[in-house]
């Protein structure tokens, strides 16, 4: 097996005691104090997530119009009507309507910053630069960190470091210097919480973090809470509870395709299996990413088998993420059923051990999210 | 006190054996929220999967250490499963066996042998 890549903060991670995992090819903690204990820190003060494993990637070009123009050929968001300083969510399709990736990306005015997963970033760099005119350059950003400092009070703490961020509003961008350093700053994260991701220059990336920290009020959390939180937060995560084979519509993800993409929009269609996205706008899709309580206390993790009734028939679904959510105070989970089973309040079966256990149907989010609007 | 390396104590209490997973064992899954235990009454061979434990990380089993019969669980678990992160070589034993063939038991560790057993 290859090595695995180490982030700026390995060192900090080691010295604040992480149990560190490979993830996506990184060397990662997966966890410091503890994953509930951390969880919980989340979403009552802030933590303090490397997020440096994902992909950073500039796009430039003549001008934003013509970056946006060439992007939207890939994604099926609305990347022209951007506002410069504005962030948005959004997912490379691939010919049969499935997702490649799923990303956020930021009009800075002259050109798109892309922040994509760490499992895919390889791929995506390749089949931006195979794909894109060539007009459009596709620049990793292979010198900084990223870091996201999430929960109800990453606000007051990192405007102790950055006054201007107090000002951000939700999927706000921006460029803040900080030491001599600057930082790209997006209020946004995968948590469900109010926080900001924050890419700094490598160098400067432990000195950040250990100014973040010095704060009571923040905590290093690992990969392990992060998991449940963005669960709990109702967030799929690429290569779970989306891949190659899912489309937009049935991942719940229709919201993030503006209208001038869709039928009848001004610039409708012109990305990767448009159609079959659209015939899954047209008429419904067959199944649908739901939220999953199972009844009790035992989790149901990924790849458990769903049934409609307690006993004989074939699975109709399966978990794609699930564990316990320590904020729900119960086991969550998410999973695809057919359209039919997919209202809140529907009683299912997983088949946990070979027995059947009830599950309900539910509303996603789990946890009401925190973003300020 | 005798040690599997499935990291489970073993506590002769009178005819019985009283059965938990060392600290270290605890430790290493992280917080535990769901115990399942056997039922009362259950006759059990060596290495059976009867206990299921589920931390927030991952599923894990505990395995009948000898052949015999469950006499007594501990129903405080099901309610309370983070017991076994707090004290998991007090209040958070799992089951209470009568064994019917204690010889396995010689081969298990003791403490010092556990001890180097994690190192």
């Amino acid at each position: 097996m290859a090595d695995l890549l180490r982030t700026p903060l390995y060192d900090l991670h080691l010295e604040l005691g992480g149990k560190m995992v490979g993830f996506a090819g990184y060397d990662m903690p997966v966890q410091f104090a503890g994953i509930m204990s951390e969880h919980t820190h989340t979403r009552t003060k802030a933590g303090l997530f490397d997020v440096s494993h994902m992909g950073q990637v500039l796009l430039k070009g003549p001008s934003y119009q013509q970056i946006a123009e060439a992007f939207e050929t890939l994604v099926p968001m609305d990347v022209l009507d951007l506002e410069e300083g504005r962030q948005r969510y959004g997912l490379f399709t691939n010919t049969q309507g499935g997702i490649e990736d799923d990303l956020m990306f930021a009009n800075r005015g002259d050109h798109l910053f892309l922040v994509v997963n760490a499992a895919c970033k390889a791929a995506d760099i390749a089949h931006m630069k195979a794909t894109l005119d060539p007009s459009i350059s596709v620049e990793p950003v292979t010198d900084r960190a990223l870091l996201a400092l999430q929960g109800p009070a990453a606000e007051a703490v990192l405007s102790d470091l950055v006054p201007q961020v107090a000002e951000m509003r939700f999927m706000d961008v921006g460029v803040f210097d900080w030491s001599g350093c600057d930082l790209w700053v997006s209020r946004s994260g995968y948590t469900g919480e109010d926080g900001y991701e924050i890419s700094a220059p490598a160098a400067q990336a432990e000195a950040l973090a250990r100014a973040l920290l010095a704060h009571e009020d923040v905590e290093p959390i690992g990969l392990g809470a992060r998991d449940s939180l963005r669960l709990e937060g109702g967030l799929c995560l690429y290569g779970h509870d989306i891949d190659q084979t899912t489309r937009p519509i049935e991942a719940g993800l229709g919201w993030a395709i503006q209208k001038t993409r869709r039928p009848g929009g001004a610039r409708a269609g012109g990305f990767p299996g448009a159609q079959h996205v659209f015939s899954d706008m047209a008429g419904g899709p067959l199944r649908r990413r739901v939220g999953l309580r199972p009844e009790g206390r035992a989790p149901m993790r990924e790849g458990v088998e769903l049934y409609a009734d307690a006993e004989g028939g074939q699975p109709i679904g399966q978990i794609t993420s699930g564990g316990f959510g320590p904020t729900v105070g119960g086991p969550v989970a998410m999973g695809y059923v057919p359209v039919d089973l997919s209202d809140p309040g529907t009683r299912i079966y997983g088949e946990l051990r070979g027995k059947r256990q009830p599950v309900i149907v539910a509303p996603l989010p789990f946890v009401a999210a925190g973003f300020k609007r | 006190m005798k040690y599997t390396e499935e990291h489970e104590w073993l506590l002769p209490e009178e005819d019985l054996i009283v059965v938990g997973i060392t600290a270290h064992a605890a430790e290493q899954l992280g917080d535990v929220v769901f115990v399942e235990l056997p039922e009362v009454g259950t006759e059990v061979s060596k290495d059976d999967e009867i206990v299921v434990i589920e931390s927030v990380k991952a599923a894990s089993d505990i395995l009948a250490p000898l052949d015999g019969e469950i006499v007594e669980v501990n129903e405080a678990l099901a309610d309370n499963p983070g017991k076994v992160n707090e004290d998991p070589t007090g209040d958070a034993w799992f089951f209470k066996m009568k064994p019917s063939d204690l010889s396995p038991m010689d081969d298990y560790m003791d403490e010092a042998g556990y001890n180097d057993f994690i190192s």
